[in-house]
């Protein structure tokens, strides 16, 4: 199996490189742009066959490693 | 006393540390590997500044999980002291030890600079010897040094007294020119509840030689001396 996993900072918290793409995008002349924001990506191969324990595990991992639940949050994708 | 400086792979300001502690104030030091964990005769384990890990995934965020950082939880669990600084100040974020998140700088910029601290209280292991709302002069270089925690959580800490530097100018006020990574409140470096455990973004062992510009980083060592010699006496 394959997990997609996508990190975002929380709404509250500051993303200064998203405000900077932002600007830069503006700058290209891209009016209609509003807010962006950065987060990760992260491509997981798993060697499981049952996905719902395969997403118990994945949620684990975002929760202790692959994101920091104090300024982001995560979601994820299996394939496979 | 005796101090416990870990190395993490990527950890670079431990030799500063070593320097300062046994060196410049005469106290028992020595490293600890990262996978070391037998710590039980230190006072005090200091979590340097660097790039743990090459900074990847997030910073501090795979040291965390270090052999070593599991008898740092026990030695924080039974009141004695712990202090990180820069990257140190990231690890024990990450690893819950201390409240909040260290966010890359608003500016996007490394800042590697001299900044002007309020200390804030004098009621911690980390700050007694300091006087009431002294300034001192300590050196900050960090991308990622912008103090981060959600409101509720500022409310708390400022209740329990656990916000111990904020960022000023030369003239003690609390202005967002004088921050170099935008923290929330200016925030510089904090305790946890117990108050035995502290983070701070700047470098007090960068500060603590006049032939390095500024000794004042040395108060927060002092503070921590003084805490020992009171709680052994």
């Amino acid at each position: 199996m394959k997990a997609k996993i996508y990190v975002t900072p929380k709404k509250a918290v500051l993303d200064p490189q998203g405000k900077a793409v932002a600007n830069a995008l503006h700058s290209l002349g891209y009016a209609a742009v509003g807010d962006v924001h950065i987060g990760k990506y992260m491509e997981i191969e798993l060697k499981a066959t049952d996905q719902a324990a395969a997403k118990k595990q994945l949620d684990e991992m975002c929760h202790r490693i692959l994101s920091n639940p104090v300024i982001e949050d995560y979601r994820f994708e299996l394939e496979g | 006393m005796k101090f416990g400086i870990i190395q993490f792979p990527g950890s670079n300001c431990d030799l500063d540390k070593l320097w300062v502690l046994q060196d410049v104030l005469k106290q028992e030091a020595r490293y600890l590997w990262h996978k070391d964990t037998d710590i039980g005769d230190l006072d005090c384990i200091v979590v340097p500044g660097g790039f743990s890990y090459g900074d990847y995934l997030r910073t501090g965020s795979i040291a965390r999980f270090s052999p070593v950082m599991k008898a740092v939880a026990d030695h924080a669990a039974k009141g004695k002291l712990v202090i990180g600084i820069c990257n140190g100040f990231q690890i024990l974020c990450e690893a819950g030890l201390l409240p909040g998140a260290l966010l890359r700088n608003r500016s996007l910029q490394f800042r590697c600079e001299h900044t002007f601290l309020r200390i804030e209280t004098t009621k911690s292991p980390f700050t007694n010897a300091a006087r009431a709302k002294q300034i001192v002069r300590v050196p900050v270089a960090h991308g990622e040094g912008c103090y981060f925690a959600d409101e509720a959580t500022i409310a708390e800490m400022k209740k329990n007294d656990q916000i111990l530097f904020r960022y000023v100018d030369a003239e003690g006020k609390v202005v967002d020119t004088a921050s170099p990574n935008g923290a929330v409140e200016n925030i510089a470096g904090i305790c946890n509840k117990t108050r035995n455990v502290c983070g701070m973004m700047p470098h007090p062992e960068r500060a603590s030689e006049a032939a390095l510009g500024s000794t004042d980083g040395r108060v927060v060592f002092e503070s921590i001396l003084n805490h020992l010699r009171g709680s052994k006496a």
